[in-house]
């Protein structure tokens, strides 16, 4: 980009109360471990849980990202995202247990290499799958939100019968890379190490794609495409290349997130997705429709939110995200961060 | 006006189930601006949206320096040459005046020397460069989007409505901006309610009603026959 002159009003040329409203969606999460700090009382719960709520965060986040760009880009409502999780953790999940030698092995290289072959094999063809749908599922039924709907649950379902035809329609248990099991005890609480790499993975995307979103043409295009699609088209740029893309990096990203999902619990189905949805939909909603660092905050809410809850008040652990989403479209109907949609 | 940068001939657009444009006929010569008027709600948006595409041609033919661009995509035409400042602006208002800039330089990186000079025909777009485009005011964003259709070469200027709703101080630096563009030799189909401003540009005019063209000719004939402007427009425009 080209060199910047002189001034540089912002912000902080804001009066104050503007300025907290700006920020309050992000600084609701420091304000929630406080108050969960508060309400558990106990520093290595705390802190387990907070882990634990940021990894299961970070989680839904990598789902969630995929879908809000869809729908903020092309104002296409896909329920089918719910297979590419499943379909992520059975290709992933089977690689790991193809490998199984090396996942067994006591070697964090070893482990961490199955690992990478899983999420990159997961990747693939969900990514692919993503193509294939958008093509034959999404593109027919553009602009007509009630067959977008019926359609994408048709494709969801035809997804999920597949998993059950290729690997048969049992659960799979299984047991994660030998070093990725267990925890290590930091000031007394005890935290999964799995948990850590899925934190750890989940802030590097994020750091990642916020990258591409400020610096490069591509995230430039996808941002302001969210804003106003046509304005876009009329500077040169072919919209629809630019959705097909970012549909297919949403599939493969729910396809990753599918693999750390499987790992995390150890089982999969093909329901898993599915299952999944509610939360990743809650994600979305509160967010902000199309809008990235709100489903990214949204998805950290809802995990921290779920397991202080499960702790406190396990009887309220079921409701407490929907609370949050009624809480949130209380005060921003619109979700935290909306897009601001041009017309 | 055999040497015209952008013909249309014929052309009916329907928006939905209506029938807005009945036949359009308009040329715009090569070099100069020719401003496109009429009252409020005749068509006058509808035909420059049908020029860059946002809605398509039912019938007739839209030829752009000597190619029939009546099928291409909107990014096609734009790619061709055309740059677009619609009625709405459509600012990007997530992004900075930067990065607003640096798209609308869609085949390369924005020229520092053609930046250079927007920045002289628009201070503030300088002094806001890294804000978000979203907290610009209204005259910022209008410069702001004539800005971006002038972030490359092209050959013809769509623009719609550029002084719509701003203070009088902001027009007379639009209309500036907009002179110093006639002046460089761009071709530009201006849509423009303020009569003033229209005079003062305008090298020929076009008339429209009701989805059609009802007059073509020059400003100048327009602008001193107060009787023809009674007739076409209405008393809207008798102001100036
Ligand atoms: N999106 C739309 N849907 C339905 N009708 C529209 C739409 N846009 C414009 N129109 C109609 O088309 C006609 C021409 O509108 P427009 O081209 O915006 O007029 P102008 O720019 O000359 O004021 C008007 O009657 C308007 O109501
Ligand atoms: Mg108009």
């Amino acid at each position: 980009m080209s060199a910047a002159p002189d001034h540089r009003p912002r912000m902080a040329d804001l009066p104050l109360g503007e300025r907290i409203a700006k920020a309050m969606p992000v600084l609701l999460v420091p304000i929630l471990l406080v108050l969960g700090f508060l309400a558990i009382g106990n520093p290595s719960s705390w802190l387990t849980l907070t882990v634990s709520g940021l990894a299961m965060g970070m989680m839904i986040f990598i789902m969630a990202s995929g879908l809000t760009l869809v729908f903020g880009l092309m104002d296409v409502i896909n329920f089918g995202h719910g297979a590419f999780i499943s379909v992520g953790a059975f290709v992933g999940i089977s690689v790991v247990l193809a490998l199984a030698e090396w996942a067994q092995a006591p070697s964090l290289l070893l482990n961490l290499g199955v690992v990478l072959l899983a999420v990159l094999a997961a990747m693939a063809i969900t990514g692919m799958l993503g193509w294939a749908f958008e093509r034959v599922i999404v593109k027919p039924v553009y602009g007509a939100h009630l067959k977008q709907i019926l359609v994408t649950v048709g494709g969801l379902i035809v997804i999920e019968q597949l998993i059950h035809v290729i690997w048969g329609p049992d659960e799979i248990f299984f047991a994660r890379p030998e070093m990725l099991k267990g925890a290590v005890t930091f000031w007394g609480a005890a935290l999964e190490k799995y948990r850590l790499l899925a934190v750890a993975i989940g802030l590097v995307l994020f750091v990642v794609m916020r990258l591409v979103f400020r610096r490069t043409r591509i995230g430039l295009i996808v941002r302001a495409g969210v804003e106003n699609g046509e304005m876009v088209e009329a500077l040169g740029y072919r919209l629809r290349l630019v959705f097909i893309g970012v549909f297919i990096a949403g599939s493969a990203l729910a396809g990753l997130g599918g693999v750390m999902w499987g790992l995390y619990q150890e089982v999969i189905t093909a329901g898993m997705g599915e299952e999944m949805m509610i939360l990743v939909f809650i994600v979305v909603i509160i967010g902000g429709l199309g809008s990235v660092e709100g489903a990214f905050i949204g998805a950290l809410l809802v995990g921290l939110l779920q397991n202080y809850i499960a702790f406190l008040e396990p009887k309220l652990a079921l409701i407490s995200n929907i609370a949050l989403l009624t809480a949130i479209l209380m005060w921003r109907p619109q979700g935290m961060m909306p897009v601001v949609k041009a017309k | 006006m055999s040497d015209a940068i952008l013909r249309i001939e014929n052309v009916h657009t329907d928006i939905a189930q209506y029938h807005i444009l009945h036949g359009v006929d308009l040329q715009v010569p090569r070099g100069a601006v020719t401003m496109l008027l009429g009252r409020n709600g005749v068509g006058k948006t509808t035909t420059l949206r049908t020029i860059i595409g946002h809605w398509p041609a039912r019938e007739g033919r839209i030829v752009f320096d000597g190619d029939d661009i009546t099928a291409l995509k909107t990014s096609e035409r734009a790619r061709a040459g055309i740059g677009y400042v619609p009625e709405d602006m459509g600012i990007f208002s997530d992004l900075t005046v930067e990065e607003n800039m640096v798209l609308a330089a869609a085949s390369g990186p924005l020229d520092t020397g053609r930046r250079d000079r927007i920045f002289e025909a628009f201070p503030p777009l300088r002094t806001f460069w890294r804000s978000p485009a979203g907290t610009l005011s209204g005259g910022q964003k209008q410069m702001l989007s004539i800005a971006r259709a002038m972030a490359e070469e092209r050959r013809l200027f769509l623009i719609d409505e550029p002084t719509k709703g701003l203070a009088p101080a902001i027009v007379s630096t639009m209309a500036g901006a907009l002179r110093d563009l006639k002046r460089q030799g761009a071709s530009i189909l201006l849509v423009e309610q303020n009569f003033a401003v229209a005079k003062a540009l305008g090298d020929f005019a076009a008339v429209m009603d009701d989805g059609r063209i009802v007059w073509a000719g020059e400003m100048e004939q327009l602008a001193t026959d107060a009787g023809l402007q009674e007739r076409l427009m209405g008393l809207s425009m008798e102001a100036g």
